[in-house]
């Protein structure tokens, strides 16, 4: 009886030039990556990057020994997958991440924002945010991120929007909003005309969203990564 | 083919396991046994002589009579409540070969799991017969060509093994303290890094990802020769077990919850075009499940009614052609479940045109209440539906040997859990869907005030819920 056999790691020679996503792919059952990983996740904060793949191959570590779970990068990890929409990366996430915990914050707190944020309830979502900014904070760029997936799906619905409801869902108002809105007419072929009753009409570009006519896809405000990321969803 | 103990009962029911004979059973674990493991009656000397004959002979044919009706028959005569003869006993029948004596145990083990119940140092001895068979295989020494579905079954017992052991150990309440001094001394026994980097190791080792790649072009014909090597005199076990380790890696993940990375796993194979995998009828089944269940849990409705549609007619079709077959209740089994996933796929994002006519007839007759169910949102439904048709998901940790409770049933609970919130965000959807078809072309702002909400939520939910939820609105 040998009960002395170890575990089969199949040898492996991680020279330093393969990046972590490389190294995922290649040997991602070793528990002698995860404080690379880890390292991988604060480097991503930081630079404002994001690799999925290397997410999920850590929290699936974390679940194979539940002791070097470490809650902060957990956390960092759900906060870039939620800047990620609308991608499902938060719902792959959550799988993955015992019962247990997500009953505590700063879980909680984020499986709200993310159901907010997938019924497009914006203005739930942007008075959560606000309440919680210490959890969101420490992942610079979270605020422009959500922005740009409202952005997105305002333009799958809409050809024609009140001021108020493009507020609202991008969190902007009075100067900056103005600001912003400049720019959207003078770069991404926006348009602003007066209402009726006051206040303004905000025209989106036609895509084949929103203007069904369309076949093909002429909106360009939207960064085609945000685009290719609903092709896994949509069918 | 493994026997599940969900088999006898509806739900996630692992009752079977606690039943009271048992209990009494595995605290007397040191009790003498009524039969002698070192008896080897005429009938199983007989068994092996030939059967290490004909696999030194390659005999393909003749290796797959004896493993898929000889082994059977003999274990319903001579072997219904006990253990086959012992590999040491048999030993000197078959010259003492090492690595026949390492197959022989594969299957002395597999057969106290399907009709006893193994006792845990049976679980850690059956582990440490699978390190050394994988061991052997891949370095190399091993030159035979064994029936693919021996090389299927083992695969699929090696991770039905692993998923008990992860449910046993997860047991706490009427462990005794033999079996927990066990537990927590022989760690490693059964350890999820090792049972994920053997399939691993199998599927680098044979190369089988590029084997496959170079199938395509005609490079090799792997599939073309249905993964056999006639012509070169090889061994087919190693790149076989590559393969089947394939769906393997897709099984262990979608047991651990990690659906993304499962059929990342699987994309070598493609389940859409025949292949090695869908010459072996329990490896097309489990493949397409697995397939079907991830693509549910990731909202991939339409993705996973096409598979279950397709599985579900080739089921239909083939079913009489395994009745003889000792997998036969399995079959049938996972057919119910298949059922149960359509049943909920369709509920979730009606796609009735995706469905053959004669699985939709069988669907309707089968669940065709519990879907009116469903579309009236009855969550209780969906959960039954899901507990029944779900796998047995595992904690891949060890569990905190000083609690004793019992923590088997946690890995599945989040998947439910995640599944019905899943449920309840579409039950919004669900009004509108009902209400698009009583009004054909409705102004979003009649609809609007129907519901109660105002113009823009409604907007932008229907955006937000129809279109990333992966279901196409018919209507604009």
């Amino acid at each position: 009886m040998q009960r002395d056999r170890l575990v089969a790691t199949p040898e492996r020679d991680v020279a330093p030039q393969y990046t972590m996503e490389q190294i995922v792919a290649v040997n991602p059952y070793n528990p002698d990556i995860l404080p690379d990983l880890e390292a991988y996740v604060h480097e991503q904060v930081n630079h404002q990057t994001y690799s999925l793949d290397t997410n999920l191959c850590l929290l699936r570590l974390y679940q194979f020994e539940p002791s070097r779970m470490n809650i902060q990068i957990v956390a960092r990890i759900l906060v870039k997958a939620l800047m990620a929409l609308p991608a499902p990366d938060f719902n792959l996430c959550m799988f993955l991440i015992p019962e247990k915990l997500q009953m505590e914050e700063p879980f909680l707190t984020l499986i709200t924002l993310a159901h907010f944020l997938e019924t497009a309830r914006f203005r739930d979502f942007w008075d959560e945010a606000e309440r919680n900014r210490q959890i969101l904070e420490v992942v610079p760029g979270f605020e422009q991120a959500i922005q740009r997936f409202a952005l997105h799906v305002l333009s799958l619905s809409y050809q024609r929007l009140p001021r108020l409801v493009l507020a609202e869902a991008i969190n902007m108002e009075g100067l900056s909003l103005d600001k912003f809105l400049e720019h959207q007419v003078v770069n991404n072929g926006w348009s602003v005309e007066k209402a009726p009753g006051g206040g303004q009409i905000i025209g989106l570009p036609a895509n084949e969203h929103n203007y069904p006519e369309l076949k093909k896809n002429i909106a360009d405000s939207i960064p085609l990564e945000h685009v290719s990321k609903l092709f896994p969803v949509l069918t | 083919m493994a026997y599940e103990s969900s088999s006898y009962g509806g739900g996630y029911d692992d009752s079977y396991e606690e039943r009271p004979e048992l209990r009494y059973g595995r605290d007397a674990e040191q009790q003498e046994p009524d039969y002698d493991t070192n008896f080897v009656p005429d009938a199983v000397q007989s068994f092996v002589v030939y059967l290490y004959r004909y696999i030194r002979e390659k005999n393909v044919y003749e290796i797959l009579q004896m493993y898929e009706l000889n082994f059977q028959k003999l274990s319903e005569r001579m072997f219904k409540q006990s253990p086959w003869p012992a590999a040491e006993a048999i030993a000197p029948y078959v010259d003492n070969d090492h690595v026949f004596c390492l197959l022989y145990r594969e299957l002395w083990f597999r057969h106290v799991y399907a009709r006893l119940t193994p006792t845990i140092t049976q679980r850690m001895d059956s582990w440490d017969n699978y390190c050394s068979l994988f061991q052997i295989i891949l370095h190399g020494n091993v030159n035979m060509q064994l029936p693919n579905q021996w090389l299927w079954d083992m695969i699929d017992e090696f991770i039905y093994q692993f998923q008990s052991f992860c449910q046993y150990r997860a047991k706490l309440k009427t462990k005794t303290e033999q079996e927990l001094a066990l537990l927590r001394e022989y760690a490693d026994v059964w350890n999820v890094y090792g049972v994920l980097n053997y399939l691993q190791a199998l599927i680098e080792k044979s190369n089988i990802i590029q084997i496959l790649e170079d199938d395509k072009d005609g490079g090799t014909n792997f599939t073309a020769q249905n993964g056999y090597d006639f012509q070169g005199g090889g061994s087919n076990v190693l790149k076989v077990l590559g393969y089947f380790s394939i769906v393997g890696l897709l099984r262990v993940h979608c047991l651990l919850g990690d659906y993304y990375c499962g059929l990342k796993c699987l994309l070598p194979i493609d389940i859409h075009q025949p292949g090695v995998y869908s010459n072996v009828v329990g490896c097309q089944i489990t493949t397409v499940y697995y397939y079907v269940f991830a693509n549910l849990m990731l909202r991939r409705y339409v993705e996973a009614i096409k598979a279950c549609n397709q599985i579900l007619l080739i089921i239909h079709k083939t079913k009489q052609d395994h009745q003889a077959s000792s997998q036969f209740q399995q079959i049938l089994k996972k057919n119910e479940q298949l059922y149960a996933l359509l049943a909920i796929c369709l509920s979730l994002c009606p796609q009735g045109k995706l469905v053959d006519e004669t699985v939709n007839s069988q669907l309707r007759e089968k669940q065709g209440e519990k879907m009116l169910r469903m579309q009236r949102n009855d969550e209780a439904v969906f959960d039954e539906l899901f507990s029944f048709a779900c796998p047995k998901f595992i904690t891949p940790s060890p569990p905190n040997y000083d609690e004793l409770v019992n923590y088997n049933q946690d890995a599945y609970r989040l998947q439910l859990k995640l599944f019905l919130s899943e449920v309840r965000q579409q039950q919004l959807l669900s009004s509108i869907r009902s209400y698009l078809k009583l009004y054909s072309a409705i102004p979003i702002s009649k609809l609007a005030s129907f519901m109660d909400v105002d113009e823009p939520t409604l907007r932008l939910y229907e955006v937000c819920v129809v279109k990333f939820a992966g279901w196409k609105v018919s209507s604009s």
